[in-house]
């Protein structure tokens, strides 16, 4: 099984910034323009890494490693996270718990990187993320306690192996809750419409661009790229759960798990270009509605 | 009403003789202005002239409600007077102006600052530093101070905004402008001149026609021109298809504000379709060079006259279905709705015109309350929503937008015979010229004071936003912060327009 954690560890580190193409290119096809090219994300981190980083005299050693950081935290979370029924390259029990405190570590580096600047602007995207996202995580730990009964694991590795066609016809009602509540986190926690506007240039509206506003260069990269890695961790949790692909050849279940993502890609573009952004307030009202589809697929599961 | 003893009634579009205006004391005109905006009225204009001799004089244009006539009336200032904004809210904006440009100080004014930082107010070499001044704060826990501009993230023009929040909510919003104030008023002093309507056609850029127009019927109606009616009716048309293309593009960005895609992207590509309608009369998509005094510059033929017919019809449907998305898309109301709210009694304080006013229910339109030029044969329905918010500021778009491409064919389908153009003589010496235009923004206002020689002694502009860039600061009231692209997109004002 060498190939196995191979897959679920170089298919994100390679395929993550495409699927931001993917959704690019979906908004410019229901928008009736050409887009920009499906590698653009490539081109842009590559251009980034070949920049020098500009700093604030005010910022301070939180500001410069703050990306470095994020990143990391982001690279270990992609190592324990399984993909199309392989196994992750480090599995354990209670992986899933550090899973959702990597993400928490990688938000608070960016936050306390963008309350460094002592921007005004910045100082708002913070308070606006750590808002939000102390809505998301209960819905998205909740969400992981429900297939963790379900599958009797607290290994994301396990869970993600024993996840098949058959868990859906034992308990689809509580399965499909958490999909739905892991979709709306998704969404969220990667700054996409209704939360956030990622393609915005208006900073009083923005949530998690406007934090990184002082970044340039390489730390930019970082936080793009481990911006890329989030989309497709939190991507595979989904598709993990919808495609629930277990075949007995290995190379199937992951090629059907990849064109999973896309498709969720895909489904974030027409979301995208269907509907419009949330008023601030409102977004509460969401996330605490995906916390509770999360409890009750608890509930469910327990019955 | 009783002010006709005190004020002259003018037409729009009417020269009076200097001395036929009233002249008051500064208390009686004060009266005058306060007891005609409690009867209903507006200040359409309210400046500092300095004539020949060295006393300035104010000189105040107000409306009189519904009745289709304007008052004018001026009095001689010295170095002081009661502020009229202590008791008018509307005159604040004006009061700035006349104590930046003529040192007259309004006693009690509320906050009496620059507007565009210009000497002799602001001193040093070429005025004071823009936007370093006085702003109105809020102290205490958790409240906190928002600077955004001038220098923006989109490509706009300049300008300064203060925030005082609480969180996420604004307790109150601060609009500092004079970035780009180039010095017009000051430079047609003495004209007209060959750059004159050059000026007019770039007071804002988006409003040529709207501009070059009233300023036409001004010369016009001192030099006592009769303007041919095939030539009215192409600057009406034009006036229509520049609203067209700025209403079209508003929409658009309304919805790329929100993030709603479909009408964002589509609302572009149309409001050129409208801006090509322009071009393919006059060979510029804003216009420029199509409205000339004594008529328009350029005459539309049989074939054009089809071609335009026909786009007009396409790029109609297509900005029929593309707006439509927004009222049926049920996300897009939830956001516009309720976000940005002007009372409608603040909004008759305030005096906001334009779309801006007629969104909060208030029936004020100048194509049918002070007709001019082809609007005075033709009318067009005004739009009217009353809830105030962003969505009734779109809304109202959308209404005229309908209203406009109505008109459009209905006069294009109709065009007198005739000459476009006539010559316009020398200007009436000393008098006194009120023109008003319902540019897409709003009431645009011009009025020129000629001397003894004809030329101008003093000219006023008024765009549309120097009336409304307050009703933007009090629509932020009790808002979210996140809102104000959005509020600022839906008012849609012009900096140039009000720096002049």
């Amino acid at each position: 099984m060498i190939r196995a954690p191979l897959a679920s560890l170089c298919l994100p580190l390679v395929l993550a910034p495409l699927l931001l193409g993917v959704i690019n290119r979906t908004k410019a096809i229901v928008a009736g323009r050409k887009g920009q090219p499906l590698l653009q994300a490539y081109f842009d981190l590559w251009k980034l890494l070949q920049k020098g980083a500009v700093y604030s005299r005010s910022t301070t050693w939180v500001f410069y490693t703050g990306p470095a950081i994020g990143l990391a935290a982001l690279l270990v979370a992609t190592a324990i996270m399984p993909f199309g029924g392989a196994a992750a390259a480090v599995a354990f029990p209670g992986d899933l718990i550090l899973l959702a405190y990597l993400l928490g570590l990688a938000r608070f580096l960016t936050v306390v990187a963008a309350l460094d600047t002592a921007s005004s602007f910045e100082g708002m995207g913070a308070s606006r993320e750590v808002t939000f996202s102390a809505l998301a995580e209960p819905a998205l730990l909740l969400a992981l306690a429900a297939l963790a009964l379900q599958t009797g694991s607290l290994s994301l590795s396990t869970i993600y192996t024993r996840i098949g066609v058959g868990s859906w016809g034992a308990t689809a009602p509580a399965l499909a809750l958490v999909a739905g509540a892991l979709l709306l986190v998704f969404l969220t926690e990667n700054a996409r419409i209704p939360v956030d506007d990622p393609t915005t240039h208006l900073e009083l509206t923005m949530i998690h661009e406007v934090m990184v506003l002082d970044h340039s260069g390489p730390d930019l990269a970082f936080i793009q790229y481990a911006g890329a890695l989030k989309l497709w961790l939190l991507g595979s949790l989904i598709v993990g759960l919808v495609v629930p692909l277990r075949s007995t050849t290995a190379w199937i279940d992951v090629a059907a798990a990849t064109a999973g993502m896309f498709a969720l890609a895909t489904l974030t573009g027409l979301i995208e270009s269907s509907m419009a952004r949330w008023r601030l307030l409102r977004v509460p009202q969401l996330l605490v509605g995906a916390g509770l589809m999360s409890a009750l697929a608890l509930v469910l599961m327990l019955r | 009403m009783t002010t006709s003893a005190t004020t002259r009634p003018v037409r729009n579009g009417e020269a009076v003789p200097l001395q036929a205006i009233p002249q008051l004391n500064i208390a009686e005109l004060r009266a005058t202005v306060l007891q005609a905006v409690a009867a209903g009225g507006r200040i359409v204009a309210l400046f500092a002239h300095r004539g020949d001799s060295d006393a300035v004089r104010l000189v105040a244009i107000l409306t009189e409600d519904a009745s289709g006539t304007l008052a004018v009336c001026s009095a001689e200032v010295g170095d002081s007077y009661a502020a009229i904004s202590q008791e008018c809210p509307q005159a604040a904006w004006f009061e700035r102006e006349i104590a930046e440009q003529s040192g007259v100080h309004p006693n009690g004014h509320p906050w009496l600052k620059p507007i565009r930082f210009h000497a002799p107010w602001c001193k040093g070499d070429g005025g004071g530093t823009i936007g370093v001044t006085d702003f109105f704060t809020v102290r205490g826990a958790e409240v906190h101070e928002v600077a955004v501009g001038p220098v923006h993230a989109g490509i706009i023009e300049p300008g300064h905004f203060r925030f005082q929040c609480h969180g996420e909510r604004v307790l109150h919003l601060e609009i500092s402008l004079g970035y780009q104030h180039r010095g017009v008023e000051r430079a047609l002093v003495g004209g007209p001149g060959k750059r004159t309507i050059h000026y007019m056609e770039t007071l804002a850029g988006d409003t040529s026609i709207g501009h070059a127009t009233a300023y036409c019927g001004a010369v016009e109606a001192l030099a006592g021109c009769r303007v041919a009616p095939r030539a009215q009716q192409l600057r009406g048309i034009a006036l229509e298809l520049e609203r067209l293309a700025n209403h079209t593009g508003d929409l658009g960005a309304l919805a790329g504000d929100i993030g709603y895609l479909p009408t964002a992207a589509y609302c572009g590509r149309l409001r050129g379709d409208f801006l090509n309608m322009t071009a393919l009369v006059c060979g510029s998509r804003f216009g420029r060079g199509l409205v000339r005094p004594g008529g328009v510059g350029f005459d539309v033929d049989t074939n054009r006259r089809a071609t335009l017919l026909k786009s007009l019809d396409g790029a109609f449907a297509d900005v029929s279905s593309a707006v439509n998305l927004l009222w049926e898309t049920p996300s897009v109301p939830a956001r516009f709705e309720q976000t940005g709210v002007v009372s409608r009694a603040d909004c008759a304080a305030l005096g906001l015109v334009g779309p801006a006013a007629r969104a909060c229910g208030i029936d004020r339109d100048v194509r049918r309350e002070f007709p001019f030029g082809i609007f005075r044969f033709a009318q067009i329905p005004v739009s009217t929503w009353h809830s105030g918010d962003v969505f009734a500021r779109a809304y109202v778009r959308w209404l005229e937008i309908q209203r406009s491409v109505a008109f459009v064919r209905e006069q294009l389908s109709a065009l007198h015979e005739g000459t476009t153009r006539v010559d316009v003589g020398p200007l009436a010496a000393n008098a006194l010229v009120v023109s008003l235009v319902e540019g897409w923004r709003g009431e645009i206002c011009h009025v020129g004071l000629t001397n003894d020689r004809g030329c101008f002694s003093h000219y006023k502009v008024v765009d549309p936003s120097f009336h409304n860039w307050m009703g933007l600061a009090i629509a932020l009231r009790d808002q979210q912060v996140s809102d104000f692209p959005l509020c600022n997109k839906s008012f849609n004002l012009s900096y140039c327009g009000h720096d002049l």
